[in-house]
């Protein structure tokens, strides 16, 4: 069932959906909606999260420990009561590098097939 | 919102209550934002994707971890897992077992298409009470021409064959039909093709068609058997088909099937009765319609002629209900006592599963305590219970596969079906269900009561009180409930095994040990005149004679309990009104036939070398002939007439059991070979040789063939066995049967006797304390005995009570099957409930012996 590296008990490659929450909470703490709206904006609306998608991920993130909950909350003109707030942890800091770099090596192996194109 | 929120309960429901809040706003906001019909639509669709791929991900997660736990749990109390498997497993193989051969035999449709409309005819007669008998071609011409309610309808005959030529001779079954056989079954040859009108005519090629078995026996499968010559009955006859391996008409056996036509001397008699006949009804005909309409057929030829088809009637049978009464009633019994044994296991199931999770409601406590959700524990607890259910099921298919051989006997060997069943995988379905369902009811409902008992309750609440008395109390009730079907079963079981001893004990009227029987059949035309078979007999049998140890040997033309039939009528001297006395079963014999079979006589003589067709015609007469005939008078002299000519008695001879140790037998008459008219009764002549001897019969086999060889060398030996074999064959269904429920009624004793160690065990833990306290206030072993085994003595009495009136009922049920041992034999019941007893005191040892050995200092201290 495990393919891939294995970094510290979660295995590469990470799925599309939990590299780009990661990607996203990598920069700041954030509540769902905020997520979904980071990675719709980052992808340009290539990726559009569904809430189903991107909970059940948390939910295996957070077993995982990739994320957290965070008790600390922005200011609270910014805060809606009811939301929750997550923050990347070391080790799911750890596990989205493996990836980023696993994802390069890959690009690179392209790239000597002549399958990308070099930049001027 | 709404269709969101209904969206929303695909997810488990701790997934629900920790995210559905945030998912609720989340969506709401998108809907906010979707401007238009088209982007709505896409947001509806988009999310439905979504929730269901997340939602069946999520709900696979949790099984996987489900199972991981389910394995651990089971594998930390190997014990439990082991019993739980078992007792289920037990119960699913017995079931699905017999059901498999039940369906193969009673339920499912004949391999023909439109087999519904299939249907036997017979004559019945009831003048002598016998409701099946065979047509003669006049009959079968004029009930074809009559009958209006059929697609088709054809005759056959059993008719076996002398194949001789390359390699040793073999006897082959088969049947010689009228062409229409093959359009009424709807089959096709799977190679060339089925007789048609043409191969039976007079002076056409004679011509056979052979079954897949024997085209791979004796051709090897070669595909250029078409036009090959096979040397039937010393007549050559071309293959012109080979029928599909699946076709086994009229019976598994059959291996060629010959062209039967008739000419007009065929139609002369409308006595020679030997066609078995089926039909195809029309499409929409029922079977009711049909008997109504064989009821006028039948009384018109009655009408026509009223001497011959004196009170001929027509009998209409489905093709599938062609099938012994016993057969069917065996099979039900057998699939009744499968059932038992799974409800037995399902019961025993329950009350480990009981224990189970009484013993783990502290376990659950912590943990709903450290904040785990009802549901994921109970659903954690049914995984438990499905993967109890699977792994019975799995081992219950092992189970059946393995009883698979044994049940497969009890197949009868005329049905055109296969001998071994095929796996019914819908009875294995419905057996895991109900072991899943009991898995559901007994391991889950109690856990997830003491969850929410647990669930704000102090951890060191004391589990004797509240549901461990209810739980105690349904297990003590499913222990009755395990009593009583044991019972049952061991009261059926042993009236059955009582019905084969009384069988087995029944004398047969010959003695069997010590005598070889074997079959040569001479092919006619070749031994048409009786002078020709006598020279064979003679040398046969002074030849075997002739070897050492042989102290008789003789030819009759059936063995008893072989062909059943032969009855003719009787007329005796002085009857002028053309009706006869009643009938008697005929058969042909050579001298010293009672001596080699054991048969006493008991006045007059044997028949004689001197009895020949120049002599007066005589005959030997069994004693129960003479009681009907002539009762309280001497019969050696008297005349009669039987078998188209007049005889004298000569002698009298000990009644055979012809038709078998079960039922009645007609009246026996003896008639030496020599005086068989010379082609008449020519299915009739003697054939079934009898040997007794001193040494064992296997010995004298080969010298045996080598004589036969000698004699005719195209002669084929068969049905080689010793006459023992022949009188156990009677019994075999039988003897199957009862060893199959006997082994269902010890599996259903231990189980139950497994139950009671379990309630008893449970309660004397459950109650170590009361019992320290008892003994610490001068309570002596004995009182701590007799409360243990108290309890137990109470449930089994209860259990044996209960299970002796329904074990009379069932016994009432199947008096057909009990030749006439009463159904309430007092032997059988006693010993079922002492042998129940037996199982208690087994069952409550272990636990009383825990009970006598608690230590009041350290009971008392616990908790």
């Amino acid at each position: 069932m495990q393919d891939g590296d294995v970094s510290g008990g979660t295995a590469l490659p990470l799925p599309p959906a939990t590299f780009h929450i990661l990607m996203s909470l990598a920069e700041e703490d954030r509540h769902g909606y905020a997520i979904l709206q980071d990675v719709a904006r980052r992808t340009r609306g290539a990726v559009k999260l569904g809430p189903g998608t991107l909970y059940r991920s948390i939910q295996r993130m957070l077993e995982q420990g990739l994320v957290e909950e965070t008790r600390e909350r922005p200011a609270p003109e910014d805060d809606d009561e009811r939301r929750r707030y997550y923050r990347i942890t070391p080790r799911g800091t750890a596990v989205a590098r493996a990836e980023a770099r696993r994802l390069a090596s890959l690009v690179e192996l392209a790239r000597s097939s002549g399958l990308v194109p070099r930049k001027a | 919102m709404r269709l969101y929120d209904a969206l929303l309960r695909l997810y488990p429901a701790s997934f629900r209550a920790e995210y559905g809040e945030e998912m609720r706003r989340l969506f709401a906001r998108r809907r906010r934002d979707a401007q238009g019909a088209g982007a709505v639509a896409a947001l509806w669709l988009g999310t439905a994707f979504d929730v269901a791929a997340s939602a069946l991900r999520t709900h696979l997660d949790i099984l996987r971890q489900d199972l991981r736990f389910a394995a651990r749990a089971l594998s930390r109390a190997p014990g439990f897992a082991l019993t739980a498997i078992l007792v289920a497993a037990v119960g699913i193989g017995a079931a699905t077992a017999s059901y498999s051969v039940l369906d193969h035999v009673l339920v499912r449709p004949l391999p023909f298409p439109g087999a519904d409309r299939l249907v036997d005819l017979w004559e019945n007669d009831t003048e002598h009470g016998y409701g099946r008998t065979e047509l003669s071609p006049a009959n079968y011409r004029d009930w074809k021409s009559a009958a209006r309610s059929f697609d088709g309808m054809a005759a056959y005959t059993i008719r076996s064959s002398n194949l001789a030529g390359e390699g040793t001779p073999e006897r082959l079954e088969g049947a010689a039909a009228t062409p229409e056989l093959f359009g009424v079954l709807r089959v096709r040859a799977a190679l060339g093709r089925v007789l048609t009108a043409d191969d039976g005519r007079p002076g056409a090629e004679k011509t056979v068609l052979i079954s897949d078995a024997l085209w791979r026996r004796r051709f090897g499968s070669d595909p250029d058997v078409l036009g090959r010559k096979l040397l039937l009955d010393d007549a050559p006859h071309v293959v012109v088909g080979v029928m599909p391996p699946d076709f086994r008409f009229p019976g598994r056996d059959a291996d060629v099937w010959t062209p039967l036509a008739f000419g007009a001397s065929d139609y002369e008699d409308r006595e020679d009765c030997y066609l078995k006949c089926v039909a195809r009804l029309k499409p929409g005909v029922s079977v009711e319609k049909v008997r109504t309409e064989m009821r006028l057929v039948a009384a018109q030829l009655e009408r026509a002629y009223p001497k011959e088809n004196r009170r001929i009637g027509a009998t209409v049978l489905r093709l599938r209900d062609e099938i012994a009464p016993e057969s069917r009633w065996l099979l039900m019994a057998l699939f009744g006592a499968a059932v038992g044994v799974l409800l037995i296991g399902c019961t025993n199931l329950a009350s480990l599963l009981l224990a189970r999770a009484i013993g783990r409601r502290r376990e659950l406590a912590v943990r709903t305590a450290m904040g785990a959700g009802r549901e994921r524990l109970v659903r954690q607890l049914l995984t438990e219970s499905l993967v109890i259910a699977a792994c019975a099921g799995a081992v219950g298919v092992l189970l059946a596969a393995a009883a698979g051989p044994l049940v497969a006997r009890l197949v009868p060997n005329a049905l055109p079906i296969a001998e071994n069943p095929p796996l019914d995988l819908r009875m294995l379905a419905i057996a895991a269900v109900l072991t899943a369902a009991t898995g559901i009811g007994f391991g889950v409902v109690p856990a997830r009561r003491a969850c929410r008992e647990a669930a704000g309750a102090n951890l060191h609440e004391d589990s004797r009180t509240g549901s461990g008395r209810a739980t105690e109390r349904l297990r003590a009730a499913l222990v009755v409930a395990e009593v009583t079907a044991s019972i049952v079963l061991l009261v059926s079981s042993g009236l059955l095994l009582r019905a084969l001893w009384k069988l087995q004990g029944t004398d047969p009227g010959f003695r069997s040990e010590g005598v070889l029987a074997l079959r040569t059949v001479l092919p006619m035309p070749r031994y048409e005149k009786t002078e020709e078979r006598q020279k064979f007999y003679d040398r046969v049998l002074t030849q075997a004679r002739g070897l050492p140890g042989v102290t008789h040997a003789a030819y009759i033309s059936f063995l008893p309990m072989v062909a059943r039939g032969m009855i003719q009528s009787v007329f005796l001297e002085g009857h002028t009104d053309g009706r006869d006395d009643g009938l008697a079963s005929l058969r042909f014999v050579t001298p010293d036939y009672f001596a080699a079979m054991g048969i006493p006589v008991k006045a007059g003589r044997d028949v004689a070398p001197s009895d020949t067709a120049a002599s007066p015609f005589v005959a030997v007469v069994s004693e129960s002939f003479v009681k009907r005939y002539w009762p309280g008078q001497g019969a050696l002299g008297r005349r009669f007439r039987f078998g188209q000519a007049d005889r004298t008695v000569v002698g009298v001879v000990g009644d055979v059991r012809v038709r078998g140790l079960e039922g009645d037998s007609e009246p026996q008459v003896y008639v030496p070979s020599r005086q068989v008219p010379d082609g008449n009764y020519i299915g009739y002549v003697p054939r079934d040789l009898v040997i007794r001897s001193a040494v064992p019969a296997a010995t004298l086999l080969p010298e045996l063939r080598q004589i036969v060889a000698q004699a005719d060398p195209l002669l084929p030996v068969s049905d080689v066995r010793p006459l023992s074999d022949l009188v156990a064959s009677d019994t075999a269904p039988r003897r199957i049967q009862a060893r199959a429920l006997a082994a269902f009624a010890a599996v259903a004793l231990g189980l139950a006797a497994l139950g009671i160690h379990g309630l008893l065990s449970f309660t004397v833990s459950q109650r170590s304390r009361e019992i320290g306290v008892r003994m610490a206030l001068g309570a002596t072993p004995r009182d701590i005995l007799e409360m243990v085994l108290g309890r137990s003595a109470v449930l089994a009495g209860a259990g044996a009570l209960l299970g002796g009136v329904l074990a009379l009922g069932a016994a009432f049920a199947m008096r057909a099957l009990l030749a006439g041992v009463s159904p309430a034999d007092t032997a059988t019941f006693g010993a079922a409930i002492g042998l129940a007893a037996a199982m208690t005191a087994a069952g409550s040892a272990l636990p009383a012996l825990r009970a006598v050995r608690v230590d009041p200092v350290t009971a008392i201290r616990t908790d």
